[in-house]
């Protein structure tokens, strides 16, 4: 049995905005469920109202425009797997995608909801990071706009004030010769916590690593970009002591922490074999 | 707060009304309405235990609430088939031993039937990375492999979909 709460089902987004405005920082957008639900019985979140997106129209799909892919907040896990446009503009987000929980959790779970709850372990987030990926917020006072690398402020501490709503999710088409990848270690294949995310984006020019971009999951408060191991690749030619060297760099980025699925030095370790992994795949690639 | 409303969930084909808190799960509506092939196991979607179509999507039924389904298509296992024309899954989990205490098989079923409906011919990687999240702690899962396998098989040559 959940705790006692309202529950309020608009019908349009400005609907939507006006209740969470009213109601406060006691009020939780509910998207899919798969977060805010389990939260909501363990008694880690204890909201006196329950705002459910599930009627608002618009709110889904994914469209390429103007070189810019966008994602309405409620795509679903499974519609980002299903999309060849995924496929063709974002491959690392389709990695994700493909090792996110279980199958009924991929049907109801959204882009909105995993960047939303503010996991370290959020698996879109890295592939998300690496597509310098930007958040639209809408609110009582209007919409603005804010890079995903911006977003956190610390551990489950966001930007988006009590009554704004992640209204989109939006990156440049990477440039044609870019590869991106994700790679998600976890103690089992399938429904399983990442132990280790890692995103890699990189494209080549004559010759040199160019648009270099690095992004860990589950190994610090909040999913990072490695900048400074992007600075050791980019412009430069990819060697195998460069590849090493920014490999190593992006483990003394990171700060992970010991848990029940790893110890934070074996987490430090896995970082610097899976940058150096995914790098290569993507040099290898694109010779 | 939390006052109770009536709604009209549609199960099975069938209008069904019930008078729900804001908190009730559709898990706990759809048993309370005699749904108990609807099985509560988890309660935090790690089990499938739960597992029903929404839309003709599988989700989880312990992590919506019963009001958000309100006007939405509702199936449990028992929408899938009767006894007497079992679905080709119901028919190859009995035939082939893929049930042994039962628990998990409506929501096995149900999240077989979702995958087999967006990708009709699955590798058994697939079939595996799909059924991760359903768990069953007696038939140690190679028999529902082979079952929804032999019932893919099946819905291939009928071109069966529900």
């Amino acid at each position: 049995m959940y705790g006692e709460f309202d529950l309020t089902i608009p019908e349009t987004l400005q609907e939507a905005v006006k209740v969470l405005a009213a109601a406060g920082k006691r009020a939780v957008p509910l998207a899919g469920g798969t977060n805010v639900l389990v939260d909501v019985r363990s008694q880690r979140l204890a909201p006196h109202r329950i705002v459910d997106l599930g009627r608002i129209g618009g709110l889904r799909g994914i469209s390429v425009e103007g070189g810019r892919v966008t994602l309405g907040p409620r795509t679903t896990i499974s519609e980002l797997l299903a999309s060849d446009e995924i496929a063709r503009t974002a491959p690392a987000l389709g990695d994700a995608a493909r090792v996110f929980a279980g199958q009924m959790v991929r049907n109801a779970a959204t882009v909105a909801g995993n960047i939303a709850c503010g996991s370290p372990a959020a698996d879109l987030v890295p592939p998300l990071l690496a597509l310098d990926a930007e958040v639209t917020l809408t609110g009582a006072r209007g919409s603005r706009t804010v890079a995903l690398c911006d977003y956190y402020t610390g551990y489950k501490a966001d930007q988006r004030a009590p009554d704004e709503l992640i209204t989109a999710i939006s990156w440049p088409v990477p440039v044609k010769g870019t590869f991106g990848s994700f790679y998600k270690l976890a103690r089992r294949k399938g429904d399983a916590i990442t132990v280790v995310g890692v995103a890699v984006g990189l494209g080549r020019k004559e010759g040199c690593c160019a648009g270099v971009r690095i992004a860990l999951g589950s190994v610090a408060p909040c999913p990072i970009r490695a900048r400074k191991a992007e600075g050791v690749l980019e412009g430069e030619a990819p060697t195998a002591e460069r590849i090493a060297e920014a490999a190593r760099i992006a483990a003394e980025e990171c700060s992970p922490i010991d848990d029940v699925r790893a110890t934070g030095e074996y987490r430090r370790k896995m970082v610097e074999v899976l940058v150096a992994r995914l790098v290569n795949s993507a040099v290898q690639a694109g010779k | 707060m939390g006052t109770e409303k009536t709604i009209t969930l549609r199960i099975n084909g069938c209008d069904e009304t019930a008078e729900v808190p804001p908190h009730r799960t559709l898990l706990e509506a759809l048993r309370g309405l005699g749904h108990v092939d609807v099985k509560c196991g988890c309660e935090k979607g790690d089990c499938g235990a739960c597992a029903v179509l929404v839309d003709g999507e599988a989700v989880d039924s312990c992590l919506t609430l019963a009001r958000s389904a309100e006007g939405r298509e509702i199936t449990t296992l028992q929408g899938l088939g009767t006894p007497e024309a079992p679905h080709p899954l119901q028919q190859s989990f009995a035939e082939l031993g893929a049930a042994q205490c039962g628990y998990c098989t409506p929501g096995m079923i149900i999240a077989s039937e979702s995958l087999l409906r967006k990708n009709p011919a699955p590798s058994d990687d697939e079939l595996r990375i799909a059924l991760s999240g359903n768990l069953c702690r007696c038939t140690g899962y190679v028999k529902i492999f082979e079952a929804v396998q032999a019932a893919a098989a099946v819905m291939r040559q009928t071109g069966e979909t529900i």
